[in-house]
């Protein structure tokens, strides 16, 4: 997006490898914290800078490129990484240096890319990446050798352990920032007989490096007979996504309790501390209330992320998207859509990002079109809000959770529901007869304890971001407008329904009556029109302004349980599973898909589901 | 070691099939990779060139969909993917006969 802040005096080494080589290790391990992400210019591609302190002191900048196949795109990702290569990129400079990342146990495919990066004429170095889990396998590669049959340096790497990129940095310690000006490269794009051609010399070079025996049966291949078994297979994966929800609601308990502890304990103090004023009004009932509320799901989306990128480092990902293919491809979508879906139930944003891996163009719009109806983390917080008021901590058979089954029934609605939009959308204009799959099956890996953290602390800098400026300043808003106009004097109802968020309530109450949600639901909807887990904070700081004196401090959660029926609450769980209720998502598909059109449909349809699914629910739960 | 153009000749006389029809865990070299279809995407074949489904590889399903026996996985040299029927048929292999597992 913008310039990196890193001084652009040192020289810019450029990441390049095959999706899968661990470069993303590597790059972390080269950078630790000293990160920056942004997207391109233009693209929804994620820009990764970080800065490289060489043992001699300098500074050396580190652009970690999307993974690619080859220097002829056929993603997004690859025409990014292709054109920063080539210099094609007006806003970017070109690498000063290149390192090609390859995975030391996959040489047969990496070596391909290495020698059509050679043909840039860059200078460059090899990194042999994985080397540590090549020599367990008996493979053994003389660098030196494959150095010189290269005709490029060549490093042995371990991305995931400190101290394995030692012999890199001493390269790139001694790199230079060349003088002059850079010339455009030129490019020929290979004919099938070339890409031939580059294998036969790969397999050349294999063999003179004495690493060209293909082995029998992996223990990759061994787990893979058991996890894409027919049968065996998607059991392991229904277990696995149970487990990890069942995991975000029983682990999160103790954190969660302890986080409201402290918010309250903290609201009382400064309630018993400060004198009566608006200072005191905003800073309690507006800030603590509405972001402490908002705060205390901090982790469960911790430890969803956490299963999210285990899943993912292990290479199991990838497995389930394959498990899945023949579910997502009855109703018009690649198995590819997997992973994007999969990373809209943490937010749908990063989802939609997602799906520019999708090579065609209607697979990816549809897979666009439904991410929001994956349950993002941003809906658990109203969830586990209304479930944890109005569904009884109960064990079922086997000691399962009833909170957790419903729960778990919630984003298995989301899920059907997205099927059946998916089919309709496919339905709908000329059918594809060929939808690619082409899905990598990388070999497992255990997950990595830095890169798990380094992707963690991402999500939860994310998050907290979120809650101190979106939430904080919406928080504050809505308090302002839930305080004035003060109540007249000699008025008996409570103040917030003399205000002007009262009075917004007042007026939405009458399109919401008829799914039963009352006005501070009404009136708490309009603020989590910009994040759905503000709707939480709006309710909390609205049921705290109606609350009379001694209540102000309480928790949010018995409150509705008193002042709401079970239809209301289940009328709202189900508005919640389908309504287009983040701003920031509609925009990001305005970007995706440059046009106004597929966001405006995409609000139109969402609202429509939602009001007709709580209408439903709203009316079928009266009746009992 | 084999050049490449003998590894293709010991193919010359014996059956080919596409590799959507290969039986499960028979390992097989590939022969050629092109269209079977007109309507296929027309960058399908440099994808799986590059992707490693290249003349003289060594090829094996190592797994298969539930339903349709769709998509399969499949291990190409030292790499593995997924793919669909219609793709694996642009592929030509013939089995090796020694080595079956």
């Amino acid at each position: 997006m913008d310039a990196p802040s890193i001084p652009a005096s040192g020289p810019l080494i450029a990441l390049v490898g095959n999706p899968n080589c661990g470069k993303t290790a590597l790059f972390n391990l080269l950078t630790g914290s000293r990160q920056k992400v942004a997207n391109y210019s233009g693209v929804t591609v994620e820009r990764k800078e970080g800065t490289l302190l060489t043992p001699s002191g300098r500074r050396v900048r580190i652009l970690d490129l999307p993974g690619a196949y080859s220097l002829d795109p056929l993603t997004p990702d690859e025409q990014v990484t292709a054109d920063i290569l080539l210099g094609r990129r007006a806003e970017e400079t070109q690498p000063d240096f290149v390192v090609c990342v390859t995975d030391a146990t996959n040489l047969r495919q990496n070596l391909r890319l290495v020698l059509s990066l050679k043909r840039l004429g860059l200078p460059m170095v090899v990194a042999l990446n994985m080397s540590d889990l090549a020599r367990r396998k008996g493979i053994a590669i003389d660098a030196s050798r494959l150095s010189k049959e290269l005709g490029v340096p060549v490093v042995a790497t371990v991305g995931v352990k400190a101290g394995g990129v030692r012999s890199l940095i001493a390269i790139l310690d001694g790199i230079d920032k060349p003088t002059g000006a850079r010339q455009a490269v030129e490019w020929h794009t290979p004919t099938a007989a070339d890409i031939e051609h580059d294998q036969f010399e790969v397999r050349r070079i294999l063999g003179a490096v004495g690493a060209d025996r293909v082995e029998g049966l992996t223990l990759s291949d061994r787990i893979d007979a058991i996890v894409l078994q027919p049968v065996l297979g998607p059991l392991i994966l229904a277990a696995v996504l149970f487990l990890v929800f069942q995991a975000v609601f029983a682990w999160a308990q103790m954190p969660m309790d302890a986080i409201k502890a402290g918010v309250d304990g903290l609201g009382g103090w400064l309630g018993g501390l400060l004198p009566p004023s608006i200072f005191k009004g905003l800073l309690v009932d507006g800030v603590l209330a509405g972001v402490g509320s908002v705060l205390v799901f901090l982790p469960q989306i911790i430890i969803l992320f956490f299963f999210i990128l285990i899943l993912e480092d292990s290479g199991y990902l990838p497995r389930a998207a394959f498990l899945l293919d023949r579910i997502m491809g009855s109703v018009g979508l690649s198995g590819r859509a997997f992973i994007p879906l999969l990373s809209s139930f943490a937010c749908a944003i990063p989802g939609i990002m997602a799906t520019r891996t999708i090579q065609n163009p209607r697979d990816r719009l549809a897979t666009i079109m439904i991410a929001p109806l994956m349950t993002c983390s941003a809906r658990l917080p109203v969830y586990a809000l209304i479930i944890s008021a109005f569904i009884p901590q109960r064990s079922l058979w086997g000691g399962l959770q009833l909170q957790g089954l419903v729960l778990f029934a919630l984003y298995i609605v989301g899920v059907l529901s997205a099927m059946a939009v998916a089919f309709v959308l496919k339905r709908r204009g000329p059918g594809a007869r060929f939808q690619s799959l082409l899905l990598e099956l990388p070999a497992y890996h255990w997950p990595n304890l830095r890169n798990l953290m380094i992707g963690l602390w991402q999500r939860i800098e994310i998050f907290l971001t979120r809650v101190g400026t979106i939430i904080l300043a919406l928080m504050v808003i809505l308090w302002a407008l839930s305080s004035y106009p003060a109540p007249p004097p000699g008025a008996t109802g409570p103040a917030i329904q003399y205000s002007i968020a009262g009075h917004l309530g007042a007026a939405l109450a009458v399109l919401f009556a008829p799914i039963g949600f009352n006005w501070q639901i009404s009136i708490a909807l309009v603020p989590g029109l910009a994040a759905r887990e503000v709707a939480v904070g709006a309710l909390g700081t609205v049921y705290a302004l109606s609350a009379t004196g001694e209540n102000v401090g309480n928790a949010l959660t018995p409150l509705i349980a008193h002042s709401w029926s079970l239809p209301t609450a289940l009328s709202l769980l189900a508005w919640y599973v389908f309504a287009p209720q983040c701003l920031s998502t509609l925009a990001t598909v305005k970007r995706e898909t440059n046009s106004w059109r597929y966001p405006l449909i995409m609000a139109a349809y969402m609202f429509g589901l939602a009001y007709a699914a709580s209408f439903i629910t709203y009316r079928i739960a009266s009746l009992f | 070691m084999n050049t490449p153009s003998r590894k293709h000749d010991s193919c010359a006389d014996r059956p080919h099939v596409g590799l959507s029809e290969l039986p499960s865990g028979t390992l097989a070299r590939v022969v050629s990779v092109g269209p079977v279809d007109t309507a296929a995407p027309p960058e399908l074949t440099r994808r799986l060139s590059e992707l490693g489904f290249l003349p003289g590889e060594l090829v094996r399903i190592v797994g298969r969909g539930l339903f349709s026996r769709e998509p399969i996985a499949v291990r190409v040299g030292t790499g593995t993917f997924a793919l669909r029927l219609f793709e694996a048929s642009c592929i030509r292999v013939c089995p090796e006969q020694t080595r079956t597992v």
